[in-house]
């Protein structure tokens, strides 16, 4: 049995411990919101582009003459997962599930005999997948040192990713990320973008248009930044996703302490009367020995 | 008829106008152009160049870069890959911008340097338009 001076050692700790989980949860609150934010900034921008994109895409994807972003590279034999992660941990199980999916569907395809490349967002993806899959890894973006997430930091990625199709390194490129649902559910997503793909519905309700320069060419010109969209989208996602998840986590870490505290308490409080009754019971019998 | 049209200039980062606008000057690709109300429906790519918006109130200029502009007949959504008010286009921003045109320049790969030569030249356009230096 622990003596007094453990116990108390130890409930000192595990409360400086909830005070941390504490002004953690409250830090991913303030954070989370300003995220939201960010992500819903940005939706007028995404909802209004795939909906001009899928209109297009409509009625030029038919053709021969259609971009090969668009209509691919005629085989999908090279698969490039691109695993978007967090930079920090302490937010629950919000890596571990992107992980997960992207570790089944790469084990999908394997088996399905392609070739599997992974590229890395965010260190704690990298890390995960390390262990398994490190021979696919064909390059990481690390934004660990971007403190607000920009249109440039997708831009960068969709350039690095436009570079290696067009060098043909791949031929289907699909990112992992986990969309915001609520700050109790974050649900983990692959979304493929390249070739990309549209829902029928997005451009059913197309309005005649006319187009200047020519269809083809505003088409060949809004695919690639339509790459850039969806990484900034799914990048925005994520980020709300994250501190979604820290913040629900923190708050149980919080609970779990002051759990642990109260029992910590009632045994610390225990042994303290033990002690006590001890040392009378020697006293009496000390006492009637005489 | 109505005399005025839904104006909406959107960035990825955040919305930057939502007004009823009389007219608004657009820099396509293919030249300048002023979108009215029931204008035909049409999509033209932008160019790097100045947009104003006229409306009520005045006349509110935005620097736009990339993207494309959708009109319908009761409205003008604007995408803009990169849109900033006109007060915010300082000298030092307006450098950044130039630079990073020059920067596309020199790395495009052969068959886009004419497109990225473009740019920079309606980068530059854009500076004698607000009077500012190109460096």
């Amino acid at each position: 049995m622990p003596s007094l001076k453990d116990l108390k050692n130890r409930i000192a700790s595990v409360k400086s411990t909830r005070k941390i989980t504490k002004a953690m949860q409250m830090v991913a609150a303030a954070k989370l919101r300003r995220a939201q934010d960010a992500a819903e900034q940005a939706r007028p921008y995404t909802d209004r582009f795939n909906a001009v994109l899928a209109g297009l895409a409509a009625s030029v994807g038919g053709s021969d003459s259609a971009p090969r972003l668009l209509s691919g590279t005629g085989s999908d034999k090279v698969h490039l997962l691109v695993v978007m992660t967090a930079e920090r941990g302490l937010c629950g199980g919000f890596n571990s599930s992107i992980v997960k999916l992207a570790r089944t569907r790469a084990a999908e395809l394997v088996a399905a005999g392609k070739t599997v490349k992974i590229l890395t967002v965010g260190k704690k993806g990298r890390e995960q997948l390390r262990r398994d899959w490190a021979s696919h890894f064909v390059a990481h973006v690390d934004l660990s040192a971007v403190r607000k997430l920009g249109y440039t930091n997708a831009q960068d990625i969709a350039r690095d990713l436009l570079g290696r199709f067009d060098a043909g390194e791949y031929d289907v490129a699909t990112i992992f990320f986990s969309r915001f649902q609520s700050v109790i559910a974050q649900i983990p997503t692959a979304q493929q973008i390249i070739p990309a793909k549209f829902d029928e519905a997005e451009a059913g309700a197309a309005t005649l248009y006319d187009y200047e320069p020519s269809e083809e060419a505003i088409l060949a010109d809004l695919l690639p930044r339509g790459v850039a969209t969806q990484i900034f989208a799914a990048l925005l996602e994520n980020a709300a996703s994250e501190q979604g998840a820290r913040m629900s986590a923190m708050d149980n870490a919080t609970r779990n302490a002051g759990d642990m505290i109260d029992r910590l308490t009632i045994e610390f409080n225990r042994s303290r009367q033990a002690v006590i009754t001890n040392e009378l019971i020697e006293i009496i019998s000390g006492a009637e020995a005489l | 008829m109505a005399d005025t049209l839904q104006f909406d200039l959107v960035s990825p980062e955040r919305r930057l106008a939502s007004v009823a606008a009389r007219e608004v000057q657009i820099p396509g690709a293919d030249g300048d152009m002023t979108a009215m109300a029931d204008h035909a429906p049409m999509i033209t790519t932008l160019r790097p160049g100045v947009l104003r918006v006229v409306h009520r109130g005045g006349s509110d200029d935005y620097v736009v870069s990339g993207g494309f502009a959708e009109v319908t007949a009761g409205g003008v959504s604007v995408l803009a890959e990169q849109a900033l008010p006109r007060a915010e286009v300082t000298q030092a921003v307006y450098d950044e911008m130039l630079a990073a045109a020059r920067a596309a320049h020199s790395s495009a790969a052969s068959d886009a340097t004419d497109a990225a030569a473009k740019t920079v030249a309606d980068m530059v356009a854009v500076g004698e338009q607000l009077g500012l230096a190109a460096r």
